[in-house]
Formats: structure tokens, C-alpha cells, sequence
């Protein structure tokens, strides 16, 4: 019994440790689904206008988003809400279709060839 | 013994459930200390469809069999990792960064000149491609095929080319060197020259008033050079120089890799003018015969991954040039007025280091160190006249950047100090002093990422001569519409002319100085004190499905102080403080189109209006031509796939009439008319790159073979009152053909 109860109680520690442990600078990455440089400036843009996200850059080629959020102030998920809200699908919030067709035509990464117009992009701009 | 069996079996089925699941976590290899796991990784068993997502502390658990060996951990943005399992145990594993590995590179090719459309300042970039447009030699020629900047002979013996911008000359632009003010004091005439182009990787070019952090003396702009640096700079690199009119010149670069982390690069320099030419048979030289050594060695120190970067520069530099008649010794005339000649003799020794760190978990954060010091000292005669300066030198700054909030409000801030120690000697009169300066800034920047953003400095600064006194400078940018951009500035500069240094040509003229001393602190004037405004509207189009873009800037310097730089008496130049207005408007349209693939077309008009307010009255500033006109065309074949290529490049120049110095009161023979007439330059230059390691080039300046027929006024009496080789308002050489070749090993 005894011993249940300091189990207990080491449990609920860890967790308000855990609770506490909220970083002031995290450095954190999340997938967001675009496919050109118009979406990047979207896609930053959206996470920065989040309460509590320092610095956002998102790599056209990989789809990372890299944050640094302030976690006493805002948490991955609502970063996620706020991509998905300007049309760009996250691992756990997908934009409705509403969201999504807000995008410029250009940026429709959920088209296929849209996505192989902007795999010459490159090559294409010499 | 049942029990036993019971126990077994239970043990069995513990293991066995245990044995069902792989625990682990997934981290980035990049922050190992935060053990930050990475939230979302896909983790699978090669070959099965059995997989996990890790969970946002990283951690994940996996079923596992004994036939799963395999386990495959990816994530966007890092490199796939395939691991062998042989045990269950936990595993902790770090993903690597993709971009880290290899960085991909997309083949858009840059533009030689990049505007940009996203800074807050008017500023562009001058690259490698554009600088090799102009082959030769150092930083002063280096501008030659840029509308922004004009580019014209200072006098008519050294040789040395003055650059302008918004009509005003170098004075009145700071420059710097990798961010560190480097041509200011003594070597405000000469310190362009003493900058080899091939040192120069890039050059920053910002119109109007520039940023706080930079110091307050730039009034009219600012101009960056960013020299090459070891850990980009090709391992080995060669360039010589000669062309036609006796002018030689010889750059190498070697850069070796000391350890991962410390890189060094030796640059030398040197050029050579031995031949002695008057092809305008006025008995003078026309171009000076010199000789230069400039060594630079550099050390580069860089950790990314801890954040720190340094840079530690020392240079030596040693400049001699003989100036004059053509049969001038200097051990038969020097001093005498027998046969007129001048020397110039500069030694430079200047040391700089730069260190930065970048917090590695913020890269918002960041602070840098810099600091400079340099010793210059110059001997010179001109004809009779003696001019020596000796300019010591202290700098230093500290800055720190970071953000407010977010990265939408960034700021930087730091305090900075500088030393200037003169020993002048002007004839027979000793000018000293110790210029002392101590200041802190502050300058924020917003941005909406959108269309709006702003830069905000202010200044705050304390000399010994200048007083205590505030330097606000401000930018605004604003998209109207898509492809467009609208910027604004006003910003204050203040400077003390250092007035000798500043107007050592005149002199190599009979005009005599003359100082209206009303108890100023630097010669007994006061300091310049202006403003400047500049609007700019950029706007990108598309013609016939190819791109183009125009811009339209006007600026306008206002002085509230000035020291008047008076030459309208042709025996005298006299510098006092301005009583009334002083103002340079500068208006000019620029147009880049390209017209087929790879023929580019580069095009201004530029208007300026320079006035200032002498003793007798109001004039426009002498030698300064209203209307330019600006054209450059450069077409590249296209790269083989032995990567080579030719490239070439042709630039125009339209100079209008500009006026000259009144010489009225001059015997008829030494007057000039009020005006010189307009006339049109030409360039033309073709590199053929054989391979990225072999190209030549060769080029024709001034194909018109335009030439100003008497340079110097009362050349056939040196001695006399009307002596003059200051006016000066076209090429003293015509047409003269150049070739040289480069060598770069990697």
C-alpha cells in the first residue's frame, strides 16, 4: 500500500515536472504538404502569426517546417490549426477543402500536376 | 512442480509479450543536448507493412518478431536511417539533417546585379559576374558598367578614377570594407585604387541614407566590398593584366585548409608602370609611371555547429607613383622650378578581426565583434607644393541582434568607438589632431511579411570635435500592387571634412588655399551636416513572355552645413563654411530587359542638380554633367558541356555638358569656355572560358577614342599662375586595348 502510494506520487512529480519543463525557446519540426515559394511565404507567415512561434522557416524541397515556439504559449497543435487554416496540410490537421482552395492555383500540392510543374522550376527560371 | 510449469509459462508469456515490442526514441542529431525527440518520424520493418509514428516526445514503440531485422526511421527534411536489430532493447537513435548532407543546388542562374525586392533599404548587389564585366583593375573601376554609380578621371597625372553617387562624390559615401569604414581620412583620394578587383567578391551598393550601424558620416550612401574569403575563394588563382598603355598587373590568391575549422588565404598583389607616354604632347605624363605591392593574408575560423565564426585580415601596402613632366627627375628637379613633377608615396598597414556567434538554437540571435586599425602614411610633392599625412586608426564595434516576439520585429544594437589620430603637414604649416568618437545605436526592424516593412535607427554619438548629437535614420518599404515596390528614406549624416586629404589634387595647381577660419573645430571650419530623402519605385514586368524591370529614384541631399570647396577664382581654391543653400537633387529611370535568352540590356537616364551657394554667388557644381545617359548590353553563349563559354559585354556612357571652373580672369590662352562640350564613351570587353579552369579576356576602352584636348591648363608654364591640372571633364587617354587571363584551381 505504501508502496503505492509513492508510486503514485512519484507519477504525479514526474508529470508536473513535466508540466514545468515548458521551454521558453523549443526547437521543434513539423511536416506541412506545399510546393513552391509563394506556399513558403504562406506557410511562414502563418506560423509566425501564431501567439508564442519565435522563427519559422519551412524548406520548399523537404516540406520541414523548423519552429522555435515559446511552449508556455502555444503548442505544435495550434500551429498546425493555423497552417491547415491557409491551406496547407499537416501531419495531424489537414486544411478543409475551403482552406485549401483559398491558395493561390499556382500552389495546389494536392494536384499532381502542379507538383511536377514546379519539379522544373529550377531549370526552368535560367 | 505444477507450480513450477505454471511459473515457466508465465515467464514464457512475459518474454514473449516483451519480445512483441521495440522501444526507442528518435532525436535530431543537431540538438543532442535538448534530447528533443523528434515528433512524427515514420518507423517500419523493412519489407512489412508494420510500422509507427514517434510520438511528440520522440518516442516510439514497435511489434517485434525475430524475423524483423530491418528497422527503417525517416522523416522529411533528414536522411533515411536503416538499422540492423539483433536484441530488443531500446534504441535511441539521431536523425541527420538532409540539407546538411548535401545542399541541393537548383541551376537558376543569378543575376549579375541583384535588385532586391524584399530588403527595406534601396540596395543592390554587384557580383562576381558583374565586377568581371570590367576587367580591370581595382575597386575604383569596378563601377564602370553600373548606372547608379559614375565613374571619372580626378585629375590629369595620377590616373585615379573618382566615383559618384546622387552627384556627389566619395567624401560623402562611407565606405566599407566587410562592414568596418575603411576609405575615410588620408585615404579618401587614392584608397579605391588600393583595393585589387579580384580581392572583391562582392560590393553592396545603398542609395540614400544608410543604416545607424555603420557608423553617422555617410550623407549620400553606402558602399560595401566584401572581399573574398578563404573557405569560398578558389584554392589557387591567378589573374594577370596588361594592356597597351604600359599598365601591368599581377593578382594570386592561395587558400589552404589548416583543420576543419581554420582556413587561410594569402592575396598579393602588384602592378607596374613603367613606360612613360604623351600622346597629347603636352610634355606631361599622361598617366603616372607607378608601381604597387598590396599583400593581404586572411584567417577564417568557423564552427557551425557551436556558432562561432572569425575572420583576422592584416595587409601591407605599398604605393609609389611619379607624376609630371616627362623629363622629370626626382634627383635633378625635385624642389626646384626648373622642370615640373610630383610623387606620391603611400604606405599602409592595416589589421582587422571580426568575430560572430549565432546562439545554435536560436538563429534569430546573434552578436559580432569587429575591430580595425590602420596606418597611413603618405609623402608627396607637387611641384613645389608639399603635402604629407600621416592618419592612424582605431575602430571598433560590438553589436548584438535578436528579436522582439517574433522574427517580424528584429533589432540590432551595440556601441561603437573610433580614433583618429593626424599629423598633416601642408607646406610649412603643421596640422595635428585627434578626432575621439564613442556611440551607441539602436535600429529596429519591422516587417509584415507581407507588403509593408520598416527599418528605424537611431544613433546616438559623442566627439571630441562634433559635439554630442543624435542620428536618426529611417526606411520604409511598401508593395502597392504585385511586382512593385515603393521605398522611402531620410536619414542625417554628419561629417568632419578632412579638406587636404579630401582635395589633395588641387595641389598640383598654382592655386593658392586659402581657410576662412571662423573658429570651427577642424581647421578652424565646422562639421557637414545633411540630410538626405530618396524615394524609389521599382516595377517588374514581363515583355513578349521575357522579364524586364524599371526603376525610377529620386533623392535629394540637403546640406545644413557644408565646407564649401570654392574654385571659381582660377588662382585661388577656398574652403569655408556655408551661408546658404547647398542642395543635390539626383533623378534617374533605369531599365533591365532581357532581350533574347542571355542578351541582356541595361539602360539609364540620370538628372542631376548640383548647387551650392559660393561667396559670389549661386553655381552648379563645376565638372558635373547634368543628363547622363547609360547603356550596357551583354550577351553569354551558352555553357558547354566542357563548361566553356564566351561572354560578351559592351557599355555606353552619355556624359552632357558640364560646367568648368571660371577662368576669366585668366591670360585669353589659359581660359576655358563655360561649359565642355557632351560627348559619348564606349567599352567593349570578350572573355572566352575555356574550362572552369582557364579564361582570357580582352577589351577595348574608349573605342570612340574620345579624348579632352588640353588636360592640363598652362602646361607650357608650370610655374605660372594659371597652372592647373584639376579640371578635367574627359578621358586623357583614347582608345587602348587590354587582354589578361585568369587561372583558378580548386
Amino acid at each position: 500500500m505504501k508502496k503505492g502510494l509513492l508510486i503514485v506520487f512519484a507519477v504525479l512529480l514526474t508529470v508536473s515536472v513535466n508540466a514545468q519543463k515548458k521551454k521558453k525557446n523549443a526547437k521543434v519540426s513539423i511536416e506541412v504538404d506545399g510546393v513552391c515559394m509563394m506556399c513558403k511565404k504562406r506557410i511562414e507567415s502563418a506560423a509566425l502569426k501564431t501567439k508564442g512561434v519565435k522563427f519559422a522557416s519551412w524548406n520548399v524541397k523537404t516540406h520541414a517546417l523548423s519552429l522555435i515556439i515559446d511552449e508556455r504559449k502555444t503548442n505544435i497543435k495550434t500551429v498546425q490549426k493555423n497552417v491547415a487554416s491557409v491551406g496547407h496540410d499537416t501531419k495531424a490537421i489537414k486544411a478543409t477543402e475551403k482552406q485549401y482552395n483559398s491558395v493561390h492555383p499556382c500552389c495546389k500540392y494536392r494536384e499532381e500536376k502542379v507538383i511536377d510543374d514546379h519539379k522544373n522550376e529550377g531549370k526552368k527560371k535560367s | 512442480m505444477k507450480k513450477i510449469i505454471i511459473s515457466i509459462f508465465l515467464l514464457m508469456s512475459i518474454m514473449s509479450f516483451s519480445q512483441k515490442e521495440l522501444k526507442g526514441m528518435i532525436m535530431d542529431k543537431e540538438n543532442p543536448k535538448d534530447k528533443l525527440g523528434i515528433y512524427g518520424a515514420n518507423v517500419h520493418w523493412l519489407n512489412t507493412a508494420v510500422g509507427t509514428v514517434t510520438d511528440d516526445e520522440g518516442r516510439f514503440a514497435i511489434p517485434y518478431k525475430k524475423k524483423y531485422k530491418k528497422l527503417v526511421i525517416s522523416f522529411v527534411g533528414y536522411k533515411t536511417d536503416t538499422l540492423t536489430i539483433s536484441s530488443v532493447v531500446a534504441i535511441r537513435h539521431f536523425l541527420i539533417q538532409e540539407g546538411q548532407l548535401d545542399e541541393i543546388v537548383i541551376a537558376t542562374k543569378r543575376k549579375a546585379i541583384q535588385k532586391s525586392f524584399i530588403q527595406t533599404q534601396n540596395t543592390f548587389t554587384v557580383n562576381k559576374d558583374e565586377l568581371l564585366k570590367a576587367a580591370c583593375c581595382n575597386l575604383s573601376e569596378s563601377f564602370e558598367t553600373n548606372p547608379s554609380i559614375d565613374v571619372s578621371f580626378s585629375d590629369a597625372l595620377t590616373g585615379t578614377k573618382q566615383i559618384q553617387m546622387l552627384g556627389l562624390t566619395s567624401p560623402y559615401l562611407l565606405f566599407n570594407q566587410e562592414n568596418i569604414p575603411s576609405i575615410r581620412g588620408a585615404s579618401q583620394a587614392f584608397g579605391l585604387t588600393f583595393t585589387p578587383g579580384t580581392w572583391v567578391e562582392s560590393i553592396q551598393i545603398t542609395k540614400g541614407a544608410g543604416s545607424v550601424v555603420n557608423g553617422y558620416e555617410s550623407i549620400s550612401g553606402q558602399i560595401n566590398a566584401e572581399l573574398v574569403k578563404p573557405f569560398s575563394d578558389n584554392k589557387v588563382f591567378v589573374n594577370a593584366y596588361s594592356s597597351f598603355n604600359g599598365r601591368l598587373e599581377l593578382n594570386t590568391h592561395f587558400n589552404q585548409k589548416l583543420s576543419e575549422k581554420w582556413q587561410t588565404g594569402l592575396y598579393v598583389h602588384g602592378n607596374y608602370r613603367g613606360e612613360k607616354f604623351d600622346k597629347n604632347k603636352d610634355n606631361f605624363l599622361d598617366a603616372p609611371i607607378a608601381n604597387q605591392i598590396n599583400v593581404m593574408n586572411r584567417w577564417q575560423y568557423t564552427d557551425a555547429e557551436k556558432g562561432w565564426i572569425s575572420f583576422v585580415n592584416v595587409r601591407y601596402l605599398k604605393d609609389k607613383k611619379q607624376m609630371g613632366e616627362v623629363n622629370f627627375d626626382h634627383a635633378n628637379h625635385k624642389g626646384s622650378s626648373t622642370v615640373w613633377g610630383s610623387e606620391i608615396k603611400t604606405r599602409r598597414f592595416e589589421s582587422s578581426a571580426k568575430l560572430g556567434y549565432v546562439f545554435p538554437e536560436l538563429p534569430f540571435q546573434s552578436f559580432g565583434f569587429q575591430f580595425a586599425y590602420s596606418t597611413h602614411k603618405q609623402d608627396s610633392y607637387f611641384g613645389l607644393n608639399i603635402y604629407e599625412i600621416h592618419h592612424e586608426s582605431v575602430y571598433g564595434n560590438l553589436m548584438f541582434n535578436s528579436i522582439i516576439g517574433d522574427t517580424r520585429n528584429k533589432f540590432k544594437t551595440g556601441i561603437s568607438f573610433s580614433n583618429d589620430k593626424y599629423i598633416e603637414l601642408v607646406n610649412h604649416t603643421n596640422y595635428n589632431r585627434f578626432e575621439d568618437s564613442f556611440g551607441a545605436f539602436f535600429e529596429y526592424a519591422y516587417d509584415n511579411l507581407d507588403d509593408f516593412s520598416f527599418t528605424a535607427g537611431l544613433r546616438i554619438d559623442t566627439h571630441n570635435f562634433l559635439g554630442t548629437f543624435i542620428t536618426p535614420r529611417l526606411h520604409l518599404r511598401y508593395v502597392p500592387w504585385a511586382d512593385a515596390v515603393l521605398r522611402a528614406s531620410v536619414g542625417k549624416g554628419r561629417r568632419s571634412a578632412n579638406i587636404f586629404a579630401e582635395n589633395q589634387k588641387y595641389f598640383a595647381s598654382s592655386r593658392q588655399v586659402k581657410i576662412d577660419n571662423e573658429g570651427g573645430n577642424v581647421y578652424g571650419l565646422s562639421p557637414e551636416v545633411a540630410w538626405n530623402f530618396g524615394l524609389s519605385y521599382l516595377q517588374k514586368f514581363k515583355l513578349f513572355d521575357r522579364k524586364g524591370d524599371v526603376t525610377l529614384d529620386f533623392y535629394r541631399t540637403d546640406f545644413s552645413n557644408q565646407v564649401v570647396v570654392d574654385l571659381e577664382n582660377p588662382q585661388e581654391i577656398s574652403f569655408y563654411n556655408l551661408s546658404g543653400e547647398s542642395k543635390a537633387d539626383s533623378f534617374q529611370i533605369e531599365v533591365n530587359y532581357t532581350l533574347i535568352d542571355r542578351l541582356n540590356l541595361r539602360t539609364a537616364y540620370k538628372y542631376y542638380d548640383v548647387f551650392t551657394t559660393y561667396k559670389p554667388g549661386k553655381y552648379q557644381k563645376p565638372i558635373q554633367a547634368k543628363h547622363r545617359f547609360f547603356a550596357n548590353i551583354s550577351y553569354d553563349t551558352e555553357l558547354t558541356l566542357e563548361n566553356s563559354q564566351w561572354k560578351f559585354d559592351v557599355t555606353y556612357n552619355l556624359i552632357g555638358k558640364q560646367r568648368l571652373p571660371n577662368t576669366a580672369s585668366n591670360p585669353v590662352q589659359y581660359q576655358l569656355s563655360e561649359y565642355s562640350k557632351s560627348y559619348s564613351l564606349l567599352n567593349a570587353q570578350v572573355t572566352r572560358v575555356f574550362s572552369k579552369r582557364l579564361e582570357m579576356y580582352s577589351g577595348i576602352e574608349n573605342l570612340t577614342n574620345y579624348k579632352q584636348k588640353n588636360p592640363i591648363l598652362a602646361s607650357d608654364d608650370p610655374f605660372g599662375a594659371s597652372f592647373d591640372t584639376t579640371i578635367v571633364y574627359a578621358p586623357i587617354f583614347g582608345r587602348s586595348i587590354y587582354l589578361g587571363a585568369r587561372f583558378k584551381l580548386n
